[in-house]
């Protein structure tokens, strides 16, 4: 059994499925397990030094800086310090995880314009932040996380500007007694950037600067205004990455992969768990993780998980409410606005409608070096474009690679 | 620890348990390439989704600095 992904879902899965007896290895193209959410073990939680420590005595196996690129089911190809890797697994369960969602606005393409997602795991590789001026904007719980992380490492967070409407956010966060560690998170990290304003119902409507962004156009609507900063952090929220599931075949809703009561996707011998199957979240990935690693083990779940991803998923749902972006981020692109980043596509070169195969045909946008995973997420929001068919290899890798003869 | 890399044919030291990309942003290099319209482009997403950080690394092309450990020697050549 093959599990893609070692944040808290394939952890999960893969010590569970590991302690039910399946033979596992587990793939990430980081070079440490912990996914996103806990890249650089040492500063991670508890819970995550838990699930590590649980994975090392599982007997579990580790394929570390592995990125798959080709799959089919029972086969998984990858790409590992330039070599090709071919795997036969009867299971395979997708924990690929979530990407940020970026949206383009003037300016945005310029250097010193990150996610806010972004900042965290830069900070957690050892970039430097101390001493930058910061605007945080886009959408989420995020921000004010990664505004309190950007904070701690010494740079001057100024504005956290929240698209989402404060009505909706009061209620939110209302809502939060219920889940008492996520309210202290969200204070403690607001506690933490105590200097910035937080400003809900603001966005980002344009970034200036010349090699480097220099200030920020805000706006709320009703006015606008600009910020100096030499630091943008800017995320929509996550998007799941669904495309490893997709070249395997498995069938996805509006942006998640279809699963049922044991994670198992429509393909036989795939199953998916954490955010490719709606974003949610750690502690849901933990849950339809093991429920996961336990299916794919042929064992049954303990009946407290499932009750779990229930509550999970209603959760989930809040959160979507609450962070619901905005119609008026879709007029932010003007013409000569660069909507594909890897092949400079502008948005006045989008034909009118279209899917995104539609579009890329014409225009090439989707087609470069992130395969659309940045423009293709961004279309979808802001043209409502259905997503493209999904073909290896996954990742750019070299030709060598995929021309290579099979050595299983 | 430190490392020792080489970066555009500068010498550069850093911490061993960073990134490529974290050790060029350490450095102070924030334009790792340029668009196909010749633009400076910097990292954007710190997690190897967008390859805007894509460099070349000991003579191979299109490594992505944020999913790459520094280690001794590493050669780094940026603006492909």
């Amino acid at each position: 059994m093959a599990v893609v992904g070692a944040g808290p879902a394939g952890l999960a899965a893969a010590c569970r499925a590991a302690e039910a007896g399946a033979r596992v290895l587990l793939l990430d193209e980081q070079p440490a397990p912990g996914g996103q959410v806990w890249r650089g073990a040492a500063a991670a939680p508890r819970s995550a030094q838990g699930w590590l420590q649980r994975l090392a005595r599982s007997g579990a196996g580790r394929l570390a800086g592995a990125t798959v690129f080709d799959a089919e089911p029972g086969r998984l190809v990858a790409e590992q310090g330039g070599e090709r890797v071919t795997l036969r697994a009867a299971q395979v369960v997708v924990a690929t995880g979530a990407r940020e969602l970026f949206l383009p606005f003037p300016g945005w393409t310029l250097p010193g314009v990150i996610g806010a997602g972004a900042a965290q795991a830069l900070l957690k590789q050892g970039a430097p932040f101390a001493g930058r001026r910061v605007v945080v904007s886009g959408s989420g719980p995020l921000l004010l996380v990664a505004a309190a992380q950007l904070a701690r490492a010494g740079a001057r967070v100024v504005t956290i500007a929240e698209q989402a409407r404060p009505g909706r956010l009061a209620r939110f966060a209302v809502g939060l007694w219920r889940q008492p560690g996520k309210l202290a998170e969200g204070l403690t990290a607001r506690v933490a950037a105590w200097r910035a304003r937080y400003r809900p119902g603001t966005w980002v409507a344009a970034a200036h600067g010349g090699a480097c962004v220099e200030a920020v156009t805000l706006s709320d609507g009703r006015r606008t205004w600009t910020e100096a900063c030499d630091l943008l952090c800017c995320g929509y929220g996550l998007v799941p990455n669904v495309e490893l599931a997709r070249l395997l075949g498995c069938e996805t809703g509006a942006h998640s992969v279809l699963v049922d009561e044991r994670q198992r996707t429509t393909v036989a011998g795939v199953l998916a768990a954490g955010e490719p199957t709606g974003v949610a979240g750690v502690e849901q990935a933990l849950v339809t993780g093991q429920i996961a690693g336990l299916a794919a083990a042929g064992r049954e779940p303990e009946p407290g998980l499932l009750r779990a991803r229930a509550a999970g998923r209603r959760f989930a749902a809040r959160l979507a409410w609450a962070f619901a972006l905005r119609d008026e981020l879709r007029a932010l692109p003007q013409p000569d606005t660069i909507v594909c980043r890897c092949e400079d596509v502008r948005w006045r070169a989008l034909p009118a409608g279209g899917c995104l195969r539609a579009i890329k045909l014409e225009t090439r946008a989707g087609m470069g070096a992130c395969q659309g995973r940045v423009c293709g997420s961004a279309l979808a929001f802001l043209r409502g474009a259905a997503p493209d068919h999904t073909r290896p290899p996954l990742v750019p890798v070299p030709l060598g690679l995929l021309l290579e003869e099979e050595t299983p | 620890m430190t490392v020792r890399l080489e970066v555009d044919g500068r010498a550069l030291e850093c911490a061993e348990e960073l990134t490529v990309l974290a050790a060029l942003l350490c450095a102070g290099v924030t334009v790792l390439r340029r668009s196909p319209g010749g633009e400076p482009r910097g990292p954007l997403c710190g997690m190897g989704t967008c390859l805007e950080c894509r460099v070349t690394i000991d003579g191979q092309p299109h490594r992505r600095a944020c999913l790459t450990p520094v280690r001794e020697g590493l050669r780094v050549t940026t603006g492909a």
